[in-house]
C-alpha cells in the first residue's frame, strides 16, 4: 500500500514546536514528527496518549519474578534437593539474587520486544526513511495526503507560513 | 488552591512562618516533653505488662544492672537522644548533600527546592553540638567500648577484641574524627548558603561555579566521613561486630530520608500558597529519587543481610540473631515492620507515573519514609545498647522534641531568604522542567 507525505523540513526545536501547536490547531493532522534527538514537550503538542508500555513491563516482571522462583523451588527443593551450606531446601535469600535478575532479564527483552514490534522498528532489509537528514540536524514533520495530493499546495504554504525550510512530497510503500 | 502546572516565570516569594505554624511546632515538642514524662514514669514505676514480667523473671539480674549502670529510664533517655539526633543530623546534612550533588551535575531541574535543601542544613550546628554533649555525658550507656578497663590486659572488665581495636577506638581519636566530620558539614552548608545568598544580591554566574568547586570537594569529603561517621556513631555501637556494608547503608537510610523532607516539604510550600512555579514535573522527579533510593536502601540491605545469613560465621551473624527472634523476640516484628515500610510500601505506592505527580500520594509515602527511617535507626541502636530493655514512649517522646525543635530553626531559615533564588542561571530551566 502507498502513502503520500507533505515533508515540512524544520532547522529549529523552538520553532518546530510552536509549527506543531499553530498546524493542529488549523486543523491538519500530524502524522509523526522525525527529530534527530528526543525533544522535551512533543508529546503533548503532538497530542501522542500516555504510552501502555509500562504495563506490560510489569506484567513481564511478574512473569520473570514467578519463573525464577518456580525455577529455583523445583530444582533444589524438588527435581534435585541437595544440602548446600547447611541450608533448607528451599532457602529464600539464596534465591532473591537471582528472582532479581530474572525479573529485569524478562522486564528489558519483553519490553524492547513489545516496543520493536508495536512500532515496526525491528530489523529488516529495507528500511522506510521520510528524510535520512532527521538523523543529523533537521526535524521532519509528516503530514499525510489523500490519494490526489489535492492538499499539497495549500500544506505547503502552511508549512512555510510556520517556519519550515523547505517542503517535499514523498511516497512511502508499506510493505 | 495550590495547581501543579506549567508557570512562565518566577518572582522572588518570602516564607511568612504564620503564627499557627509555631504554635504548631511548639506543640509537637509539648507532646514530646509529655510523652517523655509518660515514658519515664512508666518505667520507673514499672507500668505495663512487659516490663511487670521482666521485673518479676530477672528481678536479680536487674536489680544488679541497676546498681552499676544507673537507672533503665536514663539509659533510654541517653541512647534516645543518640538515636533522634543520628537520624535529625544524617537528614540535615544530606540538605547541602543534595545541592552539591546538583550543583556538581549542572542540574537545572531541581533549582526551584534548592533553598529547602539549603535550610535543611540549619540543624548541622546545633545537632553536631548536642551529638558532642551527649557523647561525653552519655558515652558508657551508648559504647561498650568506653568502660574503663575494656583495653587493660589484666583488668576484669578486659575483652581482648575490642583491645585489638583500640587503635581505632580510642577516646582522643574518636573525638577528633567526630569534630572533625562535623566541621566538614558545618563549614560546607555555611559556605554553600553564603555563596547563594549573595547569587540573590549580586547576580551573575560568579557564584554558580564558586559553588561548583565548594561542592565538588565537600562530595569528596562527605563520602569519606559519611561512611566514617558511621562506623563510628553507628556500628562501634555493637564493638565485636562489623560489616563493610555500613557506611552506605547508613547513608542510604540518611540520603533517601533527605529527599523525602525535601519533597515533603516542597509539597507543604506548595499547598500554602508558594513555589509557584513549581509543577507536577519537579514532583514527579522527586518522587523517583524517592522511589530508586528506597530501592538503593534495600540493595544495600539485602546486601548487607545475605552475605552474613549466608555465611553464617557466628561473630557476624549474631547482629541479625538479636533482631530475629533474639530477647524473647522483642526486635522481630520491627525487623519485618522496617523491611515493609521502607521497600515495599514506596516500592508499590510510587511505581506508576500518576502516583509521583500527586500530592498526596507523595506526602503519605514521604511521611512513611521518614518514620520508617527513624525506625532503621532505631533497629541499629537499641539491640546493641538496650538489649532487653528497649521502649517505645521515651523513644517517640524525644523524637518529638527533636523534630519540633529542628522545624522551627528549618522555616526560620527558610524565611530569612526568597523561596526562589531568582538569580540563579538554571532558573529558567526548572521553571520549563518537563519529564
Amino acid at each position: 500500500m502507498t502513502k503520500r507525505f507533505a515533508l515540512g523540513i524544520f532547522d529549529d526545536e523552538d520553532v518546530l514546536l510552536h509549527a506543531i501547536e499553530n498546524i493542529r490547531a488549523a486543523g491538519v493532522k500530524v502524522y509523526d514528527v522525525f527529530s534527530p534527538y528526543p525533544v522535551h514537550g512533543i508529546d503533548d503538542a503532538l497530542g501522542i496518549e500516555r504510552s501502555r508500555l509500562p504495563i506490560a513491563a510489569f506484567f513481564f516482571g511478574m512473569t520473570g519474578l514467578s519463573f525464577a522462583l518456580w525455577m529455583q523451588i523445583y530444582m533444589l527443593g524438588f527435581d534435585w534437593p541437595m544440602i548446600i551450606g547447611g541450608k533448607p531446601h528451599i532457602a529464600l535469600p539464596a534465591f532473591v539474587p537471582v528472582a532479581f535478575e530474572l525479573t529485569v532479564f524478562f522486564t528489558c527483552h519483553g519490553m524492547a520486544l513489545t516496543f520493536f514490534t508495536i512500532t515496526g522498528l525491528y530489523p529488516r532489509f529495507k528500511t522506510p526513511v521520510m528524510d535520512v537528514r532527521a538523523t543529523d540536524d533537521k526535524f521532519v514533520m509528516a503530514i499525510e495526503l489523500d490519494e490526489t495530493s489535492s492538499q499539497f499546495p495549500r500544506l505547503t504554504q502552511l508549512l512555510r507560513d510556520n517556519g519550515a525550510s523547505e517542503v517535499n512530497q514523498k511516497e512511502m510503500t508499506n510493505n | 488552591m495550590a495547581t501543579l502546572t506549567h508557570h512562565e516565570s518566577a518572582t522572588a516569594e518570602q516564607l511568612v512562618v504564620t503564627d499557627g505554624a509555631r504554635k504548631t511546632f511548639i506543640a509537637i515538642i509539648v507532646v514530646g516533653v509529655v510523652l517523655l514524662v509518660l515514658g519515664i514514669l512508666a518505667s520507673v514505676m514499672g507500668w505495663g505488662a512487659e516490663e511487670h514480667a521482666e521485673a518479676s523473671g530477672h528481678a536479680a539480674a536487674a536489680h544488679n544492672a541497676a546498681h552499676e549502670e544507673g537507672a533503665v529510664w536514663l539509659k533510654r533517655l541517653i541512647i534516645s537522644l543518640w538515636h533522634s539526633n543520628l537520624f535529625f543530623l544524617g537528614v540535615s546534612t544530606v540538605g547541602t548533600v543534595f545541592m552539591a550533588i546538583n550543583y556538581v551535575a549542572y542540574a537545572g531541574w531541581s533549582v526551584l527546592v534548592k533553598r529547602i535543601s539549603e535550610a535543611l542544613s540549619a540543624w548541622v550546628i546545633p545537632g553536631g553540638v548536642i551529638m558532642l554533649v551527649v557523647f561525653l555525658i552519655g558515652r558508657h550507656d551508648i559504647f561498650h567500648w568506653t568502660h574503663e578497663g575494656i583495653m587493660d590486659k589484666g583488668s576484669p572488665n578486659y575483652d581482648a577484641i575490642i583491645a585489638g581495636k583500640s587503635g581505632f577506638l580510642n577516646l582522643p581519636f574518636y573525638l577528633i574524627r567526630t569534630i572533625v566530620y562535623l566541621a566538614i558539614w558545618a563549614f560546607f552548608s555555611w559556605k554553600l548558603r553564603q555563596l547563594s545568598l549573595q547569587e540573590d544580591l549580586y547576580g551573575g554566574t560568579v557564584w554558580f561555579h564558586r559553588s561548583i568547586n565548594a561542592s565538588a570537594l565537600f562530595l569528596v569529603l562527605y563520602a569519606v566521613t559519611s561512611s566514617m561517621s558511621a562506623w563510628d556513631w553507628v556500628m562501634s555501637v555493637d564493638t565485636h561486630w562489623f560489616s563493610t556494608m555500613f557506611g552506605w547503608y547508613v547513608f542510604a537510610s540518611w540520603w533517601v530520608s533527605g529527599i523525602a523532607a525535601i519533597a515533603l516539604t516542597a509539597i507543604f510550600l506548595k499547598q500554602a500558597g508558594y513555589l509557584r512555579a513549581l509543577s507536577s514535573n519537579h514532583l514527579h522527579d522527586l518522587g523517583k529519587l524517592m522511589f530508586g533510593f528506597s530501592i538503593f536502601w534495600t540493595y544495600v540491605w539485602f546486601a548487607q543481610f545475605m552475605l552474613i545469613w549466608y555465611a553464617n560465621l557466628p561473630e557476624e551473624a549474631v547482629y541479625f540473631n538479636q533482631r530475629l527472634g533474639g530477647f524473647e523476640g522483642r526486635y522481630t516484628g520491627i525487623f519485618f515492620f522496617n523491611i515493609a515500610i521502607n521497600f515495599v510500601f514506596p516500592f508499590l505506592g510510587l511505581m506508576t507515573r500518576d502516583a509521583k505527580r500527586q500530592m498526596i500520594i507523595m506526602k503519605i509515602v514521604a511521611i512513611a519514609i521518614l518514620c520508617g527511617h527513624w525506625s532503621d535507626f532505631y533497629l541499629m541502636l537499641m539491640p546493641g545498647t538496650m538489649k532487653g530493655e528497649n521502649g517505645f514512649l521515651i523513644e517517640i517522646g524525644v523524637a518529638a522534641i527533636f523534630l519540633g525543635a529542628f522545624l522551627i530553626l528549618f522555616t526560620r531559615r527558610l524565611a530569612s531568604a526568597s523561596l526562589v533564588p531568582v538569580n540563579h542561571p538554571f532558573l529558567d530551566e526548572s521553571i520549563h522542567h518537563t519529564t
